[in-house]
């Protein structure tokens, strides 16, 4: 999505709270969004006791959107896809399709189509027989039903295998009869769970291509599910990052990766370093009218980041997090000039990777931050190991986030249901924040590893 | 045997003889392997070919001469037509109930979680573990006590019984590892419950249920012990064949039986390669 109002060099427009949510439903047309969740919860029971598997969501999609739920395993994206399906009953909360409130609706009864993960296939019945499925419920039959049928196989390139059973085929093609079956019902949104999970990088990262080249022929709303990063960005218009059973961001892709809303998210979505700094001023009317926050740091550094906008007020002395991506940064062997932050330090590792190579940096305070150097012109490195070096960068790049209060240090990364009960909706919140417990979520494998300092 | 034969060879010297012995072993594991099969098979090939046998006297033990005799007087004996319809009728009615009754037990054992599952279960195997003796006792006093009269009705309720519980256990077996998502998929596409379970669960649990409906026809028709006691003056196949043992049995019994082996083993094999061709 190009409505977010920024550029390619992350120049920060004002007010963007708001672009993040364009595509929810057009207020302008007065058309309803094709899917709306309001307040909705589940809690599973087992041996007697409530355990939650989604705290509390709202979400708005918009017609033929393309949106994506993103997060660990555990953290309940099946759960909400199923309960918009109809398979599971909310605990709390109302689902609207199209306007219409379906939350006691079966299945059977819903405008929405599924695939599964594990596909689902019918396997006493061959590929059209499983396509055609779903019109013949609905009383297609004859010329019509041989045509559909024909045209919907067509679209997944599948026409040559129409009579085989399912399991004569591999699992790409699997796939594709799982994606065909629920599309030909021209549903008035298409949910996907996990879709490419079970194929290998190379035929998922074809079927992707393929998946939105469909989506925007068909102009069918999707709803996305899946634990890679990479995948989501992509494809989708809007991303709503899940952890814990909760929304942690809910943006575009581009608005997601430069400007984490959480520590979660900021550690989730490729790569990012995180410098556990203290407030020493906040200018509340720094450059472009936005608040900047000034933070320690050792003699000529400069750290300052403006604050993100979706946090609350910070005083001095506060605890806080500056999160700041590997791309963003610059490497000189003098110091900057200009109103950039700069950084002092060491370079402990170099790994050259072919398009770019990584530095990892040791600063004064300890932490290590990573640096992404794009390998355009020249073939020999710009510093070595051990060299000390400045490292660089613009302050609208970076964010302040709040500092994660009681931070656990060896969070599970699956995010189940934590044996102690996680903090529920009762935790204390700072304007829309999630709990900070849910905040506290240990960054997963992309992450890299700030070293506190 | 191989295991003898392959056995290393730094054993070889210590023991000479192995290998004859090896040859030995294999031998006579052929000739008992042979022996048995014999004794299960003897008593179906005396049955069928005794059912050739040209008989003079009562008693139908010694080989006569060969005859087609009894094939074409196969229904001469009244008493004995009546027994095998009844027999079948039985047998084809109580495998229809036991099969409905019990697919949905097993499914219902097999797919859901609700109070008093182990206790359903318990009955289930304790139906097939009790002795036929007291089933049929206990069947009976229950009959005597409501004041229900023997005959037809009792033993076809007695073999839909015993039946069900056959049934539930293969179809419940079959459940193993069944994806129920693919239920979900039917329901997503816009079948209600009766018409998922109709176009999607039974086409694929059907080779259990026929192996299910196989047994229960297999156990009915020749079931006696709990039909003599609640038969009242109605006779089975089974029933009437133990009575005719003491004045001898008619050669028209052993080609009645050929008939009802012979259709079973085709059953059984036709089952076998519907499993084997839908493997699923
Ligand atoms: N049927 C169920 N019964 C009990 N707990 C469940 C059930 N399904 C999911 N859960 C729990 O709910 C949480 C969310 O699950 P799920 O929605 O499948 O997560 P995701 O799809 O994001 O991996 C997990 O902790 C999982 O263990
Ligand atoms: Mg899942």
């Amino acid at each position: 999505m190009t409505a977010t109002g920024h550029t390619a060099t992350g120049h920060t427009a004002t007010g963007h709270t708001a672009t993040g949510h364009t595509a929810t439903g057009d207020a302008a047309t007065g058309a309803p969004p094709a899917i709306e969740l309001a307040g909705v919860a589940k809690d599973y029971h087992s041996r007697g006791r409530a355990v939650p598997a989604v705290s509390r969501i709202d979400l708005a999609i918009g017609p033929g959107e393309f949106f994506s739920l993103l997060g660990p395993s555990g953290c309940g994206k099946s759960t909400t896809l199923r309960m918009i399906a109809g398979f599971e009953e909310p605990t709390r909360g109302r689902i609207l399709l199209q306007g219409r409130d379906v939350t006691a609706v079966p299945p059977n009864r819903r405008d929405v189509n599924l695939v599964f993960q594990s596909y689902a296939l019918f396997p006493h019945l061959d590929v059209a027989g499983n396509v055609a499925f779903g019109l013949r419920r609905r009383g297609v039959k004859g010329r019509e039903l041989r045509e559909r049928v024909g045209t919907m196989l067509d679209l997944v390139e599948l026409s040559e295998l129409a009579e085989r059973r399912p399991r004569e085929l591999s699992g790409g093609q699997q796939q594709r009869v799982a994606l065909a079956r629920a599309l030909v019902n021209r549903p008035a949104a298409l949910l996907l769970d996990e879709p490419l999970g079970a194929l290998d990088l190379k035929l998922r990262q074809t079927m992707q291509i393929q998946l939105k080249a469909i989506q925007r022929e068909v102009g069918i709303t999707f709803i996305y599910v899946t634990h890679d990063q990479g995948e989501a960005l992509t494809m989708s218009d809007r991303i709503a990052v899940m952890n814990r059973g909760r929304v942690e961001q809910l943006a575009s892709p581009r608005e997601i990766y430069e400007r984490p809303r959480t520590r979660f998210v900021a550690g989730f979505i490729g790569t990012s370093n995180l410098l556990r700094r203290t407030v020493r001023a906040v200018d509340a009317a720094g450059p472009g009218g936005r608040a900047m926050v000034v933070l320690d740091a050792g003699a000529d550094e400069r750290l300052s980041a403006p604050l993100h906008p979706q946090m609350g007020p910070l005083r001095t002395g506060d605890q806080v997090e500056l999160t700041v991506r590997p791309e963003k940064i610059e490497m000189s062997a003098t110091r900057p000039d200009g109103p950039c932050c700069a950084l002092r330090g060491r370079i402990v590792e170099v790994v050259y990777l072919g398009t770019y190579t990584t530095y990892t940096v040791a600063t004064h305070g300890g932490t290590e931050i990573t640096v992404f150097w794009q390998n355009s012109t020249d073939s020999t490195n710009v510093a070595e190991r051990g060299e000390e070096i400045w490292l660089s960068w613009l302050p609208e790049h970076s964010y302040v986030l709040p500092e994660s209060a009681d931070e656990e240090p060896s969070t599970p990364r699956s995010g189940g249901p934590d044996p102690g009960g996680p903090p529920e909706g009762d935790a204390p919140r700072r304007n829309g924040e999630p709990a900070a417990g849910a905040a506290a979520q240990t960054p997963t494998a992309t992450a890299a590893h700030p070293v506190s300092p | 045997m191989t295991s003898l034969d392959s056995a290393p060879p730094r054993l070889a010297p210590a023991r000479p003889g192995g290998g004859r012995g090896g040859r030995l072993g294999e031998r006579l594991l052929h000739a008992y392997t042979w022996l048995i099969l014999l004794w299960l098979v003897l008593p179906i090939i005396v049955m069928i070919v005794f059912g050739f046998n040209d008989r003079v006297g009562k008693r139908n033990n010694t080989w006569n001469g060969f005859t087609l005799r009894w094939w074409g007087e196969l229904f001469a004996i009244p008493d004995l037509t009546t027994a095998l319809v009844n027999s079948l009728t039985i047998a084809l009615l109580s495998t229809a109930v036991a099969t409905t009754l019990g697919t949905l037990m097993g499914l219902a054992l097999g797919r859901h979680t609700f109070r008093g599952r182990g206790g359903v279960e318990l009955l289930m195997f304790a139906n097939i573990a009790a002795p036929e003796v007291v089933l049929g006792a206990s069947l009976l006093s229950l009959f005597i006590t409501m004041g229900v009269p023997r005959g037809y009705l009792t033993i076809l309720i007695a073999h839909i019984m015993f039946n069900i519980s056959y049934v539930a256990v293969v179809v419940r077996a079959r459940l193993a590892g069944f994806d129920s998502s693919v239920e979900e998929a039917a329901r997503d596409l816009g079948a209600g419950p009766f018409t998922t379970f109709r176009l999607v669960t039974l086409p694929l649990i059907l080779p259990g249920v026929l192996s299910g409906a196989l047994l229960a026809f297999a156990m009915s028709i020749d079931e006696y012990v709990i039909t003599t006691f609640n038969a009242g003056s109605t006779l089975t196949f089974p029933l009437w064949v133990f009575g005719a043992t003491r004045v001898g049995v008619p050669p028209q019994v052993n080609v009645m039986a050929t008939i009802i082996f012979v259709v079973g083993v085709l059953l059984a094999l036709g089952n076998a390669l519907l499993l084997r061709r839908r493997q699923i």
